[in-house]
């Protein structure tokens, strides 16, 4: 029986849009307005991203060195992996993105571990070199590594410690791979400068070392899928179901060695296209392996992949087997999935979290009937929002200019296209399509908001004004969003539970959004700040600031106009 | 006590002028520290007659938590006392970061105490203001009074111009003030006329002219300053003159760096004199 469908209209999108900008600073606003899009699915409006947040808005986003370390790097389970640093950043190393393992007898893993330099003021200032080298000796006679990876923090960028050229002599004192990774924190405006500095080490020294392939009539990788929850197991039975052999999945329960020969497939699939297009785009290039966007986040997506992967093979044994899996799946599917439908259907949904997580999970709450309100991303870049189309007219600004563009040539003997240039033009004519990613917005409905690296003032509007019945982020607002009585599902751990990918983890998506939204307890929550009136803080505040201005006001370069140097000053 | 540092480009003779000037000031009977903020750890070697043998760096690596001022502070000639924060080699790590834990830890250990009744403390900065480590000296109250050594070669200038602009920086939020230029002549054509006016330009003074005088090189052969190595030379006094205008200067200001078109404009009408 459908319980108290929300039936608020939603609001005019353009007025949510002035009320949110209404409070900002002009230049803030100006900036902000460029991030913040009424959506237009036919030929989607440019929109703002992949620039530097605003100091003040609260951000989800985190640093390069978490892109690099935490998401793409850490989930290599029995690659070492040291954080040259301070033992913060070193703390937060420790994975709690919930990247399951499941490691075979005999194997090693590394995940619950976490290793850092410890660096502290005299490696600071006389350089952290030999500590560095130091834990890579000690790490490996206690753990005698397949290999080692260095992860860069902040400091070590500003005193120039130089971890390639120690990764390079301890690779050859200990007959290992080390590899290191110049993701210090500040080099980009998130963590997608991470993922891409990952992408590149992790072509560049581990991809291609061992040439052995796989065996499997049908092999492919899954790239950009990270495990969370059991995502990736459930995409790798589904596959083999079908009779499709994983090689490796960059990165979610996948261990060295299958990174080494994960250049051995016939086809990769993309599911995170922010954090890993950047390897794809170069297996094709070095190797000739092509890339498709797959998606297996809802029914009816893990459905079109399937199809679209049967499409590549071009096989009629795989196409019917496809077909026979898809049917079961849903047939097992259907009953609950059209039971929690006729529960949920019309109700509310706002999505705001990674960098593709806020696309894929529309197609989920689509199973459901659910109305996409507002998304965006956290880190994405144009093409995450508008598509691969608009690479072309991206303009590359400084801060992506930090960060290496890998050039890439055919390799001379282990290029070998896995489709002849006939069965390409023939997919093609066909209407499938290669190293294409349409984005979020041309799967959106018109008017739609679409808000970039929301702020906590733009969130709290859109609660206010939409009072979405269900709200998808992250940690960073996951709280202040339940305080407000609205459900949030973190899409970045699954708080507890998963795994939500393929036929199989939709079901228990369907029965988390079910629980989330039948229960009553959020309408009993009156939030701290109706409860206990917050005069004194603003007000607090309100004083400083009128404290700095009195304080400002007789200085003589603080008036307006006054651009040269004070006057000489003689003092007795 | 008189908190002092000298700045100019590398290379134009901060460390020989620093040592003669402060063993002119001690021959005075004035209590001296002076503390050589470059890594290469060269700042006091005339003053001790030799290279100083541990550094506060080197004696905070070494010893840890443990460290007694004794350890680190020499005394130099004519009751000097001389202080190195050392630093790291070449091309590695911070040495910006070495300086300012270094002075710190001078100051933690007493060394600026009034016990210890120093009329003057010198901080003798490597190079440029290059980062906020070699402004160590000038902020937080550390350094009240800037000398710059400069000569009137373009580059020189140059640099004293851009020290101007860190000093700037840091005096509108604190006590820091330019006490004058010092020209140590490289017998540049009307060197002395061009360097008065630049530092009139600046809102300062040229507070002594040191000529050059291959005196100054015999004596750091002999690992001793001027003074020290020929009390009655002519290039002695000079260094006692500019000690004596320390002493007595007055003449405190927040210098008013100069537009780099204004500074060319200057070398083209001094330089082109003749």
């Amino acid at each position: 029986m459908p319980d108290e469908i929300n039936t608020v209209a939603s609001p005019d999108p353009a007025a949510v849009k002035e009320e949110m900008l209404k409070i900002y600073p002009a230049k803030t606003r100006k900036k902000r307005a460029k991030q913040i899009i009424l959506n237009e699915p036919d030929c989607p409006p440019e929109i703002g991203a992949n620039s530097r947040t605003i100091p003040g808005i609260i951000t989800q986003r985190g640093c390069t060195y978490a892109g690099c370390r935490g998401v793409v790097m850490g989930p290599i389970y029995d690659l070492l992996q040291i954080t040259h640093g301070p033992v913060g950043c070193g703390y937060y190393a420790w994975l709690t993105r919930r990247n399951l393992v499941r490691v075979p007898e005999n194997e090693t893993n590394y995940l619950q571990y976490c290793m850092n330099t410890d660096m502290q003021e005299d490696q600071i200032i006389f350089g952290g070199e030999k500590k560095l080298k130091q834990a890579i000796r000690e790490a490996y006679d206690i753990f005698k590594p397949r290999a080692i990876a260095i992860l860069a923090t902040c400091p070590v960028g500003l005193i120039g410690d130089d971890i390639h050229t120690v990764a390079k002599q301890m690779k050859e004192e200990l007959g290992i791979n080390v590899i290191a990774f110049s993701c210090e924190g500040y080099k980009g405006v998130s963590q997608s400068a991470g993922h891409h500095i990952a992408n590149n080490g992790v072509f560049k020294h581990i991809i291609g070392l061992d040439n052995k392939p796989d065996e499997g009539e049908f092999t492919m990788n899954i790239l950009g899928e990270y495990n969370i929850g059991g995502d990736a197991w459930e995409i790798d039975t589904l596959l083999r179901k079908c009779g499709i052999h994983v090689t490796a999945t960059l990165s979610g329960d996948v261990n060295y060695d299958q990174v080494k020969r994960c250049h051995t497939v016939m086809l990769n699939g993309v599911m995170c296209h922010r954090s890993i297009n950047y390897i794809a785009e170069m297996m094709e290039k070095k190797f000739g392996i092509p890339w498709i966007k797959v998606n297996f986040i809802g029914a009816e997506a893990s459905a079109k992949t399937l199809r679209k992967i049967a499409k590549f093979f071009d096989s009629k044994k795989l196409t019917d087997r496809v077909e026979e899996v898809i049917a079961q799946e849903l047939m097992a599917l259907r009953p609950i999935k059209e039971q929690m439908k006729a529960k949920h259907q019309g109700k509310k949904v706002a999505l705001f979290v990674g960098g593709s997580r806020a696309h894929h999970y529309q197609d989920l709450f689509r199973d459901l009937g659910m109305e996409i309100v507002s998304a965006g991303y956290e880190f994405a870049h144009r093409d995450d929002y508008e598509g691969r189309k608009v690479l072309p007219t991206i303009k590359v600004d400084a801060d992506s200019r930090n960060i290496e563009e890998l050039h890439v040539e055919a390799d001379p003997e282990r290029f070998k296209p896995t489709r002849t240039p006939e069965q390409v033009a023939a997919l093609t004519a066909g209407g499938f399509t290669f190293k294409d990613y349409e984005g979020m917005m041309v799967e959106m409905k018109k008017n739609t908001l679409v808000i970039d690296d929301i702020s906590h003032h733009e969130m709290e509007k859109l609660i206010e004004l939409y009072k979405p019945d269900i709200i998808g982020s992250g940690i960073k607002d996951k709280f202040v969003i339940e305080k407000m009585g609205v459900p949030c599902k973190q899409l970045h751990s699954y708080d507890y539970s998963g795994p939500y990918a393929a036929f199989t983890g939709a079901v228990n998506f369907y029965r988390e959004v079910d629980r989330m939204l039948t229960t009553r307890v959020w309408k009993f929550i009156t939030p701290p700040w109706e409860k206990e009136p917050q005069s004194a803080s603003p007000l607090l505040h309100a004083s400083k600031v009128e404290a700095l201005k009195r304080e400002n006001a007789n200085k003589a370069w603080r008036k307006p106009g006054a651009e040269t140097a004070p006057e000489a000053a003689p003092e007795a | 006590m008189r908190k002092i540092a000298i700045y100019g480009k590398g290379g134009i003779g901060k460390s020989t002028t620093t040592q003669n000037t402060v063993a002119g000031l001690a021959e005075m009977g004035k209590k001296v520290m002076v503390v050589g903020c470059d890594p290469k750890a060269d700042s006091t070697r005339l003053l001790l007659g030799g290279l100083s043998q541990r550094s506060v760096l080197d004696t905070l690596r070494e010893e840890g938590e443990d460290v007694e001022l004794a350890d680190i502070r020499n005394g130099g000639f004519c009751n000097t006392m001389c202080v190195e924060s050392g630093g790291p080699e070449p091309g590695v790590g911070c040495a910006g970061r070495g300086i300012i834990t270094s002075i710190n830890m001078l100051e933690q250990l007493g060394a600026y105490d009034a016990s210890e009744a120093l009329d003057y403390v010198f901080y003798d900065v490597l190079g440029d203001v290059v980062c906020g480590g070699f402004a160590m000296p000038i902020r937080d109250g550390k350094a009240e009074e800037i000398y710059i050594v400069c000569s009137g070669e373009m580059m020189a200038m140059y640099a004293a111009n851009n020290i101007c602009k860190g000093i700037l920086k840091f005096a509108t939020n604190g006590k820091v003030r330019l006490g004058g230029l010092i020209c140590n002549s490289r017998k540049v054509d009307n060197e002395k006329q061009m360097i008065e006016q630049f530092a009139k330009l600046l809102g300062t003074q040229m507070i002594h002219f040191v000529p050059r005088d291959n005196d100054v090189q015999r004596a750091e052969i002999n690992r001793k300053t001027v003074i020290e190595w020929n009390p009655k030379c002519g290039q002695a006094d000079e260094y006692r003159s500019l000690a004596k205008a320390i002493d007595e200067n007055q003449n405190f200001v927040i210098p008013k760096p100069l537009p780099i078109p204004a500074l060319e404009k200057l070398l083209m009408e001094f330089g082109l004199y003749n």
